[in-house]
């Protein structure tokens, strides 16, 4: 097996507030291999953005780091001093963040914020610069791309700032693009057009990618394997085919249920009742038990860790061989 | 009232930005005041208690008759109808302005950073005089039950919430006032598919019980299908296909709409290709000539770059209104199509 790229275990992510300590991420493991885009998806609320951020060095104070490590390339990245880590970010790890606006400067032009990006991270001269940053704004189909890349921000539409955004996030060449619902606010067309270069990218560069989004149409088609995470903790990993066809842990497969289908209109979708508990009230054992149909004696007082199911790997008893399972009598 | 009279009504509704550079460079360039029709004539009816959807791609104009349907912008042409009355007309009462209510595409932008989540939700029903004290605190409550959160998160502010927790609270504002006609704008893209189908089957019965009705707009077809009585789908301003929803998920006769159906992907993952629409959207402040979508149409010819074509009934599908010389023409393949 290939080293990984990213290596994330047993992270812990932590809130102090007046009324006590939230815990947002759990001890959340795994792993990104080089050129590999593994999809993040889950409630939200769930920790995904968390995740990312915790990543790209960005956690919002006075959130904090309380537990665990995250190695890139098997160099510890989650202690380093501030300096260092904005070092990494934009050079080895690019971010596309859920809320665009806060990327982009609305005062320098788009061609502007491009070139100054690849020249802080790379050995490149001005006019070279400037050619690369008419390349990407083209790669993420901006139409007429010499002409506009002179243009400020807010003469962009919604749609046209995003895939600046994303062309921000690629044009220093990082290893890895941590990316948060990239294409929400792209329609199919647009999104399909992203989704293509994300792709040529993986294979061509060998660029790896943490995808965060809520459109399994996109989970589908573009990740290799994808994480569902639930209440701050990884409920499944594995191959995207088996998590989105035939998921293992009760919360992805109610999950998957509740899939609008395109096909035909039902009076009623799918949906899980209830909903997540608070980060302040998660109950003991599995973090799902409130509202899960299978749920038995044990799941109220042990929390599962990931172990083999089915086809992928689930945070749920039901999977444990070792002990066979005392179903709840309800 | 009668049962069929729509509660919204958009007649030959436009909005026109003014998009000039300031004055002096207009000068020095030589050149006039350049205006851009976000919406240019658009015409539809929602009747009472049925949803109206509203697809295209970004930034065709949906958000702008969005904020047209609930007065948020004046029309630069035509008129907005609230229950046959003028729009702006009926805003001025507060008992017709509670009536009716938004979800806005932004959860960032759109929620007071300073206020509680409680004074949030609150504020249109002290607004209108709905509750006090603790009505008020109940209601609340409720709403933020609703809408998949709990009553003690009013005690907390909107940064501390994930992106789709805060489209819940602004879903639970809207909801607030007890409006009869919500226009939603893209209400669930920030959400999870189970929070999501969650907030629809919401929506679905708030309209069973109460009767209200919806202009929903979304860009997620999948989702239209499930919610919508009727779905338009507009291009660079206009509506050019305006069909029952069911006509339109089986037979799209728009060549756009046919070309969008073809972009959705695919979750069944059996490696069908996407086709993206081909060709950029062209510039709304100098559209094309004739049918705006055809230097993107594979059936364009040369009366499509001449005429536009009148949105009117479609030749096999007469429910369906659609804005295309070759459906009109009888050479858009439906027929075949049909047969097949
Ligand atoms: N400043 C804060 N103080 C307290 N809790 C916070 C703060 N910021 C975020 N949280 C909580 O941390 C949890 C994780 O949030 P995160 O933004 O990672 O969710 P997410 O999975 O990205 O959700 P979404 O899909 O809605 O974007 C949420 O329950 C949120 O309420
Ligand atoms: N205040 C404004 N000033 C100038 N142009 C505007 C303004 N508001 C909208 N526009 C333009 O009007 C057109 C329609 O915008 P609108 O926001 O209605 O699109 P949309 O269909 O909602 O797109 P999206 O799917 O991206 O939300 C766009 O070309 C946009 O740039
Ligand atoms: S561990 Fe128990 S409660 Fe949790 S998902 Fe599995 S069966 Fe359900
Ligand atoms: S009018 Fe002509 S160009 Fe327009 S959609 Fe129809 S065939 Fe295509
Ligand atoms: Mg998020
Ligand atoms: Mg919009």
């Amino acid at each position: 097996m290939t080293e990984p790229l990213l290596q994330v275990r047993d992270l812990v992510v932590e809130f102090p507030t007046r009324r006590g300590t939230l815990r947002a991420l759990d001890k959340v493991s795994f792993d990104i291999a080089p050129g590999e885009v593994l999809g993040v998806v889950g409630e939200s609320g769930a920790g995904k953005s968390m995740t990312g951020a915790a990543i790209i060095g960005l956690l919002e104070p006075p959130g904090r780091i309380a537990g665990g490590s995250i190695h890139l390339r098997g160099h510890r990245i989650d202690n380093l001093p501030a300096r260092e880590m904005r070092k990494i970010r934009g050079k080895r790890i690019g971010a596309i963040f859920q809320d665009p606006l806060t990327t982009l400067n609305p005062l320098y032009t788009v061609g502007r914020q491009l070139t100054e990006t690849m020249q802080t991270h790379l050995d490149i001269d001005a006019a070279e610069a400037r050619r690369r940053a008419v390349g990407w704004l083209e790669a993420v189909g901006i139409p007429a791309a010499a002409e506009r890349v002179d243009a400020y921000p807010h003469q962009f539409s919604g749609g046209m700032r995003q895939r600046v955004v994303i062309a921000l996030a690629l044009c220093a060449e990082p290893e890895m693009v941590v990316a948060d619902e990239p294409t929400t606010a792209l329609d199919v067309s647009i999104q399909a057009q992203v989704i293509a270069l994300l792709k040529r990218l993986t294979r061509e560069k060998g660029t790896s990618v943490m995808l965060i989004t809520h459109d399994m149409g996109v989970i589908a088609e573009t990740a290799d394997r994808v994480a569902v995470m639930y209440a701050g903790r990884v409920a499944e990993i594995g191959p995207v085919r088996s998590v989105v066809k035939a998921a293992a842990h009760p919360y992805s497969a109610g999950l998957m249920a509740s899939i609008p289908p395109l096909s035909h209109k039902v009076d009623v979708l799918p949906q899980i009742d209830g909903a997540m508990p608070r980060l302040n009230a998660i109950p003991q054992g599995c973090a799902y038990n409130p509202r899960c149909p299978h749920v038995f004696d044990r799941c109220k007082v042990e929390r599962p860790e990931l172990i083999p199911a089915t086809e992928t790997r689930a945070a749920c008893w039901l999977f444990d061989s070792h002990a066979p399972r005392e179903r709840a009598h309800v | 009232m009668s049962e069929a009279s729509p509660i919204f009504e958009a007649r030959d509704l436009s909005r026109h930005f003014d998009v000039s550079k300031p004055a002096l460079q207009r000068l020095l360039a030589r050149e006039g005041r350049r205006t851009l029709k976000a919406v240019d004539g658009v015409s539809f009816a929602v009747p009472r208690g049925t949803t109206m959807s509203l697809v295209g791609e970004s930034g065709c104009g949906k958000s702008t008759v969005a904020r047209l349907a609930v007065g948020l912008y004046e029309p630069s042409d035509g008129q907005a109808l609230f229950e046959g009355q003028d729009l702006a007309a009926a805003r001025k009462s507060v008992s017709q302005r509670r009536r009716m209510g938004m979800i806005f595409q932004d959860p960032y932008a759109s929620l007071n950073p300073r206020w509680r989540v409680a004074d949030i939700i609150g504020e249109p029903i002290r607004a209108f005089g709905l509750a006090t004290g603790a009505a008020l605190k109940e209601k609340v409550g409720s709403l933020l039950r609703q809408v998949g959160l709990s009553p003690a998160d009013g005690g907390r502010f909107p940064h501390e919430f994930s992106g789709g927790q805060r489209q819940r609270i602004s879903i639970a504002r809207a909801l607030s006032s007890n409006p009869e006609f919500l226009v939603c704008d893209e209400p669930t893209s920030a959400l999870d598919v189970s929070v999501q189908a969650q907030i629809l089957n919401l929506m679905k019965q708030l309209q069973r019980e109460l009767g209200l009705t919806y202009l929903f707009i979304s860009h997620n077809l999948a989702v239209v299908r499930q919610v919508s009585d009727r779905v338009g789908v507009m291009y660079l301003g206009r509506i050019v296909e305006d069909a029952p929803a069911e006509t339109l998920f089986t037979a799209p006769r728009h060549p756009y709409t046919r070309a969008l159906m073809e972009a959705i992907p695919d979750l069944d993952m059996a490696g069908r290709e996407r086709q993206p629409v081909g060709g950029e959207v062209p510039s709304p402040i100098s559209p094309p000539s004739g049918c705006t979508f055809n230097p993107r149409c594979p059936l364009a010819n040369d009366r499509c770059r001449a005429e536009r074509p009148a949105l009117i009934a479609a030749r096999g599908t007469p429910e369906t209104r659609v804005a295309c010389h070759a459906v009109e023409e009888g050479r858009d393949g439906f027929e075949a199509r049909a047969a097949a």
